[in-house]
């Protein structure tokens, strides 16, 4: 069984990571559409904003923080139902975060303050930072639900994909900072340290005396939620180091995505995060391409034929087309299929290296090939899914 | 703004730092640095060296670029507009950030106005505003595939761009379309001719010559269909600033090779 095929039936966590454009949010919504109709598996899917199209295609009107359930009937192929559920959930990251602050805060009152907290409220709505520690948490929550046999996170578009990974550690860290312990001294106690009085000096003379007590205020409020959040960020870290745990590299074979899915291979191997699959999407398929090579010569040699021609334009006559533009149309088939027959070359060079790369950090390089067509029912996402083959 | 070292490949130079660095005749480039543009900042505006030197205060100083809201992003739009303001370049491009990051960027000024209401930074962001909301100065080029969740985001970027900020959309870049495998007349012909080589209306030594070709075809066929039908939603959603295009350029082109080219053709739609 394909290492991909095992984990889709096996797994407990995929976390599905490549830069923007590579259709990676198609590509977690394909693959957890082929798992919840081949596996008796509860399969959760956790995107980020998605297209329109693919909420319609997944039979959802709204698609928000809250989980709904694909309708089984929509996941049914020629007749054969799913042989598990699939439910969907898009990261709201504001929501996302008033519920962490609802559960985190000790008290009732510091959570108001928090939620209504100026600060807060440009931090959670405008800013990247909270984008990335709140797919982890949403992740987390999900896995642990028991609601899910299976959760496949597409991860958000960031800065950088490992930002989000880094979310819990660099979440662990602001805690337990001294700095921040300094900081927040001021807003109890002007005796503090004389380390920081410089810094207040030339911070009042930048941001103002109201800012910055607004700046303390905010940290001094988060303050009392470390407990809630360093416990939550070991817990999210752990979780994703299981050993159910798989994180997959989507990439297109164009020069961009393929530096970044190199470059993401190995940091996720040296975080020690498992790599189980990298997949390179919109492939050309290889067998169009030899059987388009072997046709081509026959092909060229023909259209100076005009018993080929009149043939053609027998054929064709519904649309009364003349020979001239019988030939030029043959003629431009020849020519941009020789073209992509080139492409198609030049990319199976580029999946030589690939797979290298993937071997070279255990992973299993996978295909997905190209289809013209887009994703406009569920069962299109079923069957993207089932094609993505080991290469 | 992301360096991943794109661009120094793009331009065919080593790492680029958050020094400028002239890579080609009038042609400079730097990578933005956070922490960089902070301790430039204190220098400029401090006018104390030593306070960004200083251990301790520089680590508090790098504390809350990191953890307060809004303070990496306007660091990194401040360095821009004090380019722009001082005249150093006659014109600053920047290659910005995801989708998802661009409204918090270019709104930075404008947000933290709001929250400071007094202080060094309070004017600064006044000046920062005027750059970035004076349309014959700053605009934002948009850059898209034309697949339908890019084109979407796209449309969305244009909305949120419009009812939420004061900055201006100069163009939209329809980036890596395909052209057509036929065009106009010959689209009904090779359609037809499809329909003749699967129904084995014709010979089969001719329609096997054709069968693969067109399949293999067939698939940038059908990509191009939906492209067209995601390009007409861009351009009727981006008829105040117009969309540009720019063809797919071959998979095995180097990234310079790829500038070279991309720059032609820029030179060719804006003449």
């Amino acid at each position: 069984m394909s290492s991909l095929r095992n984990v889709l039936e096996n797994g407990r966590l995929v976390v599905v990571t490549g830069s923007g454009g590579v259709g990676k949010t198609t590509m977690s919504a394909a693959l957890g559409a082929y798992a919840a109709s081949q596996y008796n598996r509860r399969v959760l899917v956790l995107t980020v904003d998605p297209a329109r199209r693919l909420a319609d295609a997944l039979g959802l009107e709204s698609f928000g923080n809250a989980v709904v359930e694909i309708e089984s009937s929509a996941l049914a192929r020629n007749g054969v139902p799913p042989a598990g559920r699939m439910f969907a959930a898009m990261i709201d990251t504001k929501a996302s975060w008033d519920e962490l602050i609802t559960r985190c805060a000790p008290t009732a009152d510091v959570r108001d303050k928090v939620l209504s907290n100026k600060l807060y409220r440009n931090l959670t709505e405008r800013f990247v930072n909270s984008h990335d520690y709140i797919a982890m948490e949403r992740l987390f929550e999900a896995q642990q639900s028991n609601d899910y046999d299976l959760v496949i996170v597409d991860t958000p578009p960031s800065r950088n994909a490992l930002d989000v990974l880094d979310a819990p550690r660099r979440m662990k860290e602001f805690f337990a900072s001294r700095l921040l312990k300094l900081l927040t001294s001021q807003a109890q106690s002007r005796l503090f340290s004389l380390a920081a009085k410089p810094f207040f000096l030339v911070a009042d003379r930048i941001l103002g005396a109201r800012f910055l007590s607004d700046i303390t205020e905010f940290f001094t409020l988060f303050r009392t939620m470390e407990d809630g959040f360093v416990k939550r960020a070991n817990e999210v870290e752990a979780v994703l180091k299981q050993q159910d745990t798989s994180f997959m590299v989507v990439t297109t074979l164009e020069s961009a995505p393929l530096h970044e899915a190199e470059f993401l291979i190995d940091a996720l191997r040296e975080r020690g995060f498992s790599l189980n699959t990298v997949i390179a999407n919109r492939v050309t398929p290889q067998e169009f391409v030899s059987q388009a090579q072997a046709a081509l010569n026959k092909l060229e040699a023909s259209i100076q034929d005009p018993s080929f021609v009149q043939a053609v334009v027998k054929a064709t006559e519904v649309v009364e087309p003349t020979a001239g533009q019988i030939s030029r149309v043959v003629s431009t088939i020849a020519r941009k299929s020789a073209e992509a027959v080139r492409k198609g070359d030049a990319e199976l060079t580029t999946l030589d290296t690939l797979r290298e790369r993937s071997a070279g950090s255990q992973a299993e390089l996978c295909i997905c090939a190209i289809s013209g067509a887009e994703i406009a029912r569920a069962t299109a996402l079923v069957a993207l899914g089932e094609s993505v083959h080991p290469a | 703004m992301d360096d991943k070292g794109a661009l120094a490949r793009s331009l065919a130079t080593t790492e680029l730092q958050f020094a400028a660095r002239e890579v080609a005749p009038n042609l400079f480039a730097m990578s933005m640095n956070t922490e960089d543009s902070l301790r430039e900042y204190i220098r400029l505006f401090v006018k104390n060296p030593l306070v960004s030197t200083f251990g301790p205060l520089a680590k508090i100083l790098d504390f809350v670029a990191n953890a307060a809201p809004g303070v990496k992003e306007i660091l990194a739009v401040g360095k821009l507009c004090w380019e722009v303001r001082e005249h150093n370049y006659d014109i600053v491009i920047v290659d910005a950030e995801a989708t998802g990051h661009i409204v918090a960027q270019v709104d930075a000024p404008a947000i933290l106005s709001g929250l400071v209401q007094v202080g060094v930074i309070r004017e600064q962001t006044k000046w920062m505003q005027e750059i970035l909301h004076d349309r014959a100065t700053t605009g934002v080029v948009i850059v898209a595939t034309p697949e339908e969740m890019p084109v979407l985001e796209t449309m969305q970027l244009l909305d949120t761009l419009q009812n939420t900020t004061n900055v201006g959309v100069s163009a939209v870049v329809a980036n890596r379309v395909h052209d057509d495998v036929v065009q106009g007349g010959d689209i009904a012909v090779f359609d037809a001719l499809w329909q003749a080589v699967q129904s084995n209306a014709m010979p089969s030594d001719i329609g096997d010559a054709l069968r693969a070709p067109m399949q293999l075809l067939n698939v940038a066929t059908e990509r191009r269909k939906n492209e067209v039908g995601n390009l007409e939603q861009l351009v009727a959603r981006s008829r105040e600033c117009g969309v540009m295009f720019m063809s797919v350029m071959d998979i095995d082109a180097h990234d310079h090779d790829v500038v070279t080219r991309m720059t032609q053709v820029l030179k060719d739609e804006l003449q």
